[in-house]
């Protein structure tokens, strides 16, 4: 609240600079700083946070300067009528896109900047051949300038200052609300943040809406302040370049990066006009890119970031689980699977398992290696979908849901090899699933909540930094805490005890134990026998897809399938 | 509808622009294929030679002969450039950044050595025209066709045949087990970028026989190009080529079927599937 407030603050103090007629050369410099903030910003909110970098922001941008131009000189439409318009007609477009592009695959990283880079070719094609354009341009020049202040110079000043600062606050907001986390999970790793709740999909359309409309904004000003809108211009390829030179240049990872970059690059151009080196102005810009990339690159504003000291963990409030209720193994299956098949080009990962899991028990799933145990594991947390069959947890059926849901429904799980959220500190990323998970808490019990399970799992002096700095044990005990962190009634989990020494998984196992006794039911993939043997109170075996055994782990390992399945067939 | 005439002299422009976007996809694909480096610089280097073959062929030189000159140079800074993001770690998507900023520092030098005014190469070459039937060849453009079909085939078949190539392959899809096996990656990454920035230069000397040179014109085919680097495969030698020539010939049969203008929607159409369809493929 207090970083609003002080926006607005420098909002309203910035709006008097006209009183003090300066030069008008002032405002159109300002003028500049603070559309090219907004563009930098808007596209920060997507592509910073999210990891999605786009190429066609001049697309939304564009749609923008033609919806202004069309409605004013065509329509005859009042100016500042038009600027909501374009607002809603970009995010229209944006959302469109999006629903198509973000359905596809995977399109990350170049492949999604090129595709929403042609997108803006293509469009600007359309807008030259048909009526909107036509091809010689629209002029403005008859468009009446809202008298907002004294001269049109301030009036466009006034304009981009309200824009440049409602852009502000609104990436202040996104990126500490909870679309803003979910966001910045979704650019270190979108399965997982899938999985442990993050609604990936809905999250990015609406970050891509957020950024089409402030994008519109601003090419609706932009329009009447150039008053000749060209496609040669507008959808020039330096625009979505130049936005992106901004953001990184000042720092993608927060919502102040992108303004400060702005700034720096329009003082400099500006700086070199001015004098008789334009040339040597931009390849000076060149340059500098050039550098910070190599030396910062988080950069200018994510390295001043690091400099300044971390704050220190809060305490925690010891361990408390008096929301749980006391174990119960009630025998009521809590998870059903009954003929689940998943195919992989050819390889019949799950050949018609079924399985039941009830309520309160430890069940050890087994078998050789390629048997199937990961994928059931991946098709019941929603990560496949299943060929056919269904899956029943706690009486709704889930083989259709996303994976957000399920994880919502209170089926958490856990990665054989740790993936956590590579920039999002230890706390942050026990934090999320409290958010996203079934606990679904508000962010401040949120975190409240991770802490506790930071120290469960002796996490807690590592609270604040990242995971990069964590060891092999500790990043699996942060796969365990981040499941935990959702209050989940089932958890599975995969290999958690593969790759530590014997006294570590001593320490596991009396873990594994308390989680039980508070209340979750729990799926254990495990090649560690002993470990086995000493949890579970049923085991599954699975060989090639199949359920090939079941009941009480010391009767089950000794059948002679069993055996087979593991060791080969006895030629005596 | 057009004259058949007319439909013939399209599809020939079309291959010959093809042929031209497939030099220029050529070194762009390998380096980002195989090196990781998506090297926006390339078109900036490639006009960079377009201007040294125009300023050398000015001053009295045949401009095939300031290949002699334009070549290893550009061998240098391409390797210089791999050197450095070998050095600094340099991941795909910076990469981009780090070459665009390249791009303005090498816009910024032509502006300021020939200025921002057309400059047109004045060679004995762009005289000389053959006639096939009813049509025109013009010999540069024919020598950008030879030029681009054999620096793509004999790039396939090295790449195909040699060890040089088999070890390039290798390292590409991965570095620390091919280097496990003895493959010196360094060396090779180095080698080529170098190849591939000398393939820009080959490209400028295209772009100066056939072309009116403007400091601008180095975001003229970035667009069209990309669209031909992934439609031809990342890594491809014969892809760009074949992808070019493709994109090519539907450019110009959209402009004799309708209007001139409408030519991007046919390439950036393509892209756009592609990438919706087929993202594996790429």
């Amino acid at each position: 609240m207090r970083t609003l407030g002080a926006l607005v603050a420098a909002g309203v103090a910035l709006a008097g600079v006209p009183l003090l007629e300066l030069p008008a050369f002032y405002e159109s410099f300002f003028y500049l700083v603070f559309f090219w903030t907004v563009l930098a910003t808007s596209w920060n909110i997507l592509s910073g946070y999210s990891g999605y970098f786009s190429f066609g922001h001049g697309a939304f941008f564009g749609t923008g300067m033609y919806t202004t131009a069309t409605l004013t000189m065509k329509a005859g439409m009042p100016f500042l009528w038009t600027l909501p318009v374009c607002a809603g007609i970009a995010a229209l477009f944006g959302v469109a896109i999006g629903a198509v592009v973000f359905r596809a695959g995977r399109l990350r990283g170049e492949l999604f900047a090129l595709l929403t880079l042609a997108v803006s070719y293509v469009l600007a094609t359309v807008i030259l051949n048909t009526p909107i354009d036509g091809g010689p341009g629209v002029s403005l020049a008859a468009v009446a300038i809202p008298r907002l202040a004294a001269t049109p110079p301030s009036t466009f000043y006034l304009l981009a200052l309200a824009a440049a600062i409602v852009t502000l606050a609104v990436a202040y907001q996104v990126q500490y609300s909870p679309l803003g986390r979910g966001l910045f999970a979704i650019h270190d790793d979108e399965d997982v943040a899938e999985v442990l709740g993050v609604p990936t999909y809905r999250y990015k359309l609406a970050a891509l809406a957020i950024s089409c409309a402030l994008a519109g904004v601003a090419g609706g000003i932009h329009a009447l302040f150039v008053s000749y809108v060209t496609v040669g211009e507008t959808f020039s390829i330096v625009v979505p370049l130049s936005v992106v030179l901004m953001s990184v240049l000042g720092g993608t990872r927060h919502w102040l990066g992108p303004a400060i970059g702005a700034a720096l690059i329009t003082a400099l151009l500006y700086a070199f006009t001015a004098s008789d080196y334009a040339v040597a102005g931009r390849a000076a810009v060149g340059l500098i890119l050039i550098v910070v990339i190599l030396f910062m690159p988080q950069g200018v504003l994510g390295q001043l970031l690091r400099w300044t000291a971390r704050p220190q963990p809060k305490p925690g409030s010891g361990l408390e689980f008096t929301h749980r209720h006391a174990a119960i193994q009630d025998l009521t299956p809590l998870l059903s699977a009954t003929g689940v098949s998943k195919a992989f080009a050819g390889v019949q990962a799950l050949a018609g398992v079924d399985l039941v899991v009830r309520r309160g028990e430890i069940l050890g799933l087994v078998g050789p290696n390629g048997s199937g145990k990961s994928t059931l594991i991946n098709v019941v947390s929603g990560h496949y979908r299943a060929d056919s069959g269904r899956v029943v947890f706690a009486g709704s059926e889930i083989e259709r849901l996303s994976a957000h849901r399920i994880a919502r429904l209170g089926i958490a799980r856990t990665y054989q090899i740790p993936r956590p959220f590579a920039h999002l500190s230890v706390l942050e990323n026990v934090t999320l699933p409290a958010m996203f998970g079934h606990a679904a808490l508000a962010r401040a019990e949120a975190e409240r909540e991770a802490m506790r399970w930071l120290e469960y799992t002796g996490l807690a002096p590592k609270a604040l930094v990242l995971p990069g700095e964590l060891n092999l044990h500790q990043r699996k005990f942060l796969e365990l805490a981040r499941a935990l962190a959702a209050r989940p009634q089932l958890l599975l989990l995969d290999e958690v005890l593969s790759g530590l020494t014997p006294s570590e998984i001593d320490g596991a196992i009396t873990l594994v134990r308390d989680i039980r006794a508070q209340g979750a039911s729990i799926v254990f993939v495990e090649h560690v026998m002993r470990a086995v043997m000493q949890l579970a109170d049923r085991i599954v075996v699975l060989s090639y897809g199949r359920v090939i055994a079941e009941g009480s782990p010391a009767e089950v390992m000794g059948r002679p399938a069993v055996v087979e399945a593991y060791l080969g067939k006895a030629h005596a | 509808m057009p004259s058949l005439a007319l439909l013939a002299q399209s599809l020939a422009s079309g291959i010959f622009i093809g042929a031209l976007y497939g030099l220029l996809g050529l070194g762009l694909s390998l380096a980002w294929g195989l090196l990781g480096q998506i090297n926006l610089a390339h078109f900036a280097l490639a006009l960079l030679g377009a201007y040294l073959t125009y300023q050398l062929g000015t001053a009295g030189l045949d401009p095939l002969a300031t290949l002699a000159i334009v070549l290893p140079a550009f061998f240098v800074f391409g390797a210089a450039l791999h050197w450095l993001f070998a050095r600094f770690a340099v991941s795909a998507f910076n990469s981009l950044l780090v070459t665009f900023g390249l791009t303005v520092i090498i816009e910024a030098a032509i502006q300021w050595i020939w200025s921002a005014d057309f400059r047109r190469l004045e060679s004995h070459y762009a005289d000389i025209r053959y006639r096939v039937g009813t049509l025109y060849i013009p010999l540069p453009e024919l020598l950008t066709l030879a030029l681009a079909v054999a620096l793509s085939l004999a790039l396939w078949a090295a790449l195909r045949y040699t060890d040089f190539g088999k070890a390039l392959r290798a390292s590409a899809e991965d570095a620390s087990m091919a280097q496990a096996f003895g493959v010196n990656a360094k060396a090779l990454a180095l080698l080529l970028s170098g190849i591939s920035a000398a393939l820009a230069g080959v490209a400028g000397l295209c772009i100066a026989l056939s072309y009116t040179l403007a400091p601008s014109q180095i975001y003229a085919w970035v667009g069209v190009v990309f669209a031909v680097v992934m439609l031809g495969g990342l890594g491809s030698a014969l892809g760009p080529l074949i992808a070019g020539i493709v994109i090519g010939v539907s450019e110009a049969l959209t402009m004799a079927f309708t209007a001139p203008s409408w030519a991007p929607l046919v390439s950036f159409s393509l892209l756009i599937a592609l990438l919706l369809l087929r993202p594996e493929k790429i």
